[in-house]
């Protein structure tokens, strides 16, 4: 009896945290069936239609496409460039002899700790001399940097349980260190790479400060960066800017409704580094 | 049978530059930026010393910021850290039900900050906001709020956004900890007749330890650089109320243009971070176990 009263208030708390999670993501997304009048009049129930208007606009007159190919060009190359590099970096690492790969090791993980808040002010300005700001291959080198200590981290630690004897009788064969880098430690590390990929895609494709530091030029902006536009000085257009928080949002839920453990694998490894 | 170092470097070095070159360079002359009036536009500047850290030492505003920044903190890691150690335990056990939650509780996790800030901005709304809605239709009229044009107020309700986006996403952490813990410890426990609560305090947290110091240690960070969510829903106002340390220097930066002063305060807030960090880890260690 005790047992099942037990049982019962813990699902009654567990149902209602799930409410409280997702309540503002419904109320949110009933927004942007409605229109600005209609929001006002009854903001919290269901819409009276499911009309795509919003959605048109947003399309048509806010030129949302132009930005989604923006932040998708973007997170594409910064996670092929941080997966390339952070790779190579690792299997380096490992195949390299004692102090040197410590040392190395060392060296990029300092940027673990190093929060990246405090390097943009010099970065700006570097890149403002460089001529990379309002560059989208600027933004990738930089993010591409930002990630790679993440990356080495969490790809030297999957390559160190590569059994050594496959890489010798490899080389018994005469494999060079390429090859043994693209046919053996690659395909091996592939739960890995797949879980840097995911927190990478994440970081890159929601990053806000990054792109408000380097972008200028409106025909260059990224999803969050557009999204800021929406926020009206006095009155902001709340089912036109959820529209947007949905088009932004979609890729990322169908990716985690499909790749969920993924996602969880590569936030957890992005946090045990802090 | 080790390979050549020579091949190796070519393997290294794409990233290692890379890496050196747009990460560790702009992090180490944040030091010496913080010791000039640098502008940031003109090729002039001159040095000052620790002229700019004693400016913010007087900067009432960035003194605000500072105890801004300790109150939004505070407030994310108690809540943090209790409710995802809370539910961590609820769902810790690999049910299909278990996963489900889980998966519902992670699921903010993946949607950017921005759009969360921008969420909440809405339920906070004075007029129209589902929160005060929702106290208005249980009679509770009385606690009705402008949310976020309080000064007051308004850095614990987006101290509340930061944490209610983030526990299901440390309690993965609280999970693969508790998971880890021998199931006989507990068998051991209920032979010898401890109570739930004791099983808890001397098998469960001492184990728990490790895993404790990663989100005590996280969530600390992720709250001192919290940035998007405020961007986004104040921007530090009303009043400079809800300013924390990274809108600080972002606003001393970009809207003032006081590159070096910017800077100053971008070193106190790393090393802030260091300090913190470095004294958790320090206090979780002395309670760790080895079995």
């Amino acid at each position: 009896m005790k047992a099942l009263a037990g049982k019962t208030s813990k699902q009654v708390l567990l149902i209602t945290y799930v409410l409280i999670v997702l309540l503002p993501f419904t109320v949110m997304f009933f927004a942007t069936f409605k229109s600005m009048s209609g929001l006002f009049q009854d903001p919290f129930g269901l819409p009276e239609s499911f009309a795509l208007t919003n959605y048109f606009e947003l399309f048509r007159q806010e030129n949302m496409l132009l930005y989604f190919k923006n932040s998708g060009v973007v997170t594409l190359f910064s996670i092929t460039s941080i997966l390339f590099m952070s790779s190579l970096v690792a299997f380096g690492i490992t195949r390299m002899s004692g102090r040197k790969a410590a040392l190395l090791f060392a060296f990029f993980s300092l940027g673990m700790t190093i929060p990246s808040q405090t390097s943009i002010i010099p970065l700006f300005i570097m890149m403002s001399k460089l001529g990379l700001t309002n560059s989208q291959l600027g933004l990738v080198l930089v993010e591409t940097a930002f990630i790679i200590p993440i990356g080495v981290f969490i790809l030297t630690g999957f390559m160190k349980t590569i059994p050594q004897e496959m890489i010798e009788a490899a080389q018994m064969d005469g494999a060079n260190e390429w090859y043994i880098y693209q046919r053996i430690a690659m395909p091996i590390s592939l739960p890995s790479v797949a879980t840097l990929a995911i927190f990478a895609l994440m970081i890159v494709w929601n990053n806000l400060l990054l792109p408000l530091l380097l972008l200028k030029s409106s025909a260059l902006k990224t999803l969050p960066l557009k999204l800021l536009e929406f926020k009206g000085e006095y009155l902001t257009n709340y089912p036109l800017l959820f529209s947007a928080v949905v088009v932004i949002s979609i890729p990322m839920i169908v990716l985690y409704i499909f790749l969920q453990r993924y996602f969880i694998e590569g936030v957890t490894a992005g946090s045990i580094k802090g | 049978m080790k390979a050549r170092n020579g091949t190796l470097w070519l393997f290294i070095l794409p990233g290692l530059i890379l890496y050196s070159i747009f990460f560790i360079l702009p992090a180490g002359s944040s030091l010496l930026l913080s010791l000039t009036n640098w502008d940031g536009m003109t090729y002039r500047f001159d040095w000052v010393g620790l002229k700019h850290y004693g400016d913010l030492a007087q900067d009432p505003i960035f003194g605000k910021a500072l105890s801004n920044n300790v109150k939004f903190s505070l407030t994310v890691i108690i809540f943090q850290f209790g409710l995802s150690l809370f539910f961590a335990i609820l769902v810790m056990k690999n049910t299909k039900l278990n996963v489900f939650y889980r998966t519902i509780f992670f699921f903010p996790t993946v949607v950017s900050s921005v759009s969360i800030g921008f969420i909440w901005m809405f339920v906070y709304d004075p007029n129209i906001g589902s929160l005060n809605l929702l106290l208005n239709s249980l009679g509770l009229d009385s606690l009705a709020r402008s949310w976020l044009g309080e000064p007051n107020l308004a850095i614990y309700s987006i101290a509340f956004v930061q944490f209610w986006g983030h526990t299901g996403q440390v309690m993965i952490i609280f999970i693969a900890g508790l998971q880890s813990i021998p199931k006989d410890l507990y068998e051991v426990a209920n032979i010898e007749g401890a109570s739930r609560w004791n099983a808890f305090r001397y098998v469960t947290w001492p184990l728990l330890a490790p895993s404790a110091a990663i989100v005590l240690a996280y969530t600390t960070i992720q709250s001192f650089k919290s940035f998007d969510l405020i961007i986004s829903m104040t921007d530090g106002g009303p009043n400079n109320a809800s300013e924390i340390l990274s809108t600080f220097m972002y606003h001393q930066a970009f809207t003032y243009y006081s590159f070096g002063y910017a800077t100053a305060s971008a070193v106190v807030l790393m090393l802030i971070i260091m300090v913190v960090t470095y004294f958790q880890f320090r206090l979780l260690k002395a309670d760790r176990v080895v079995y």
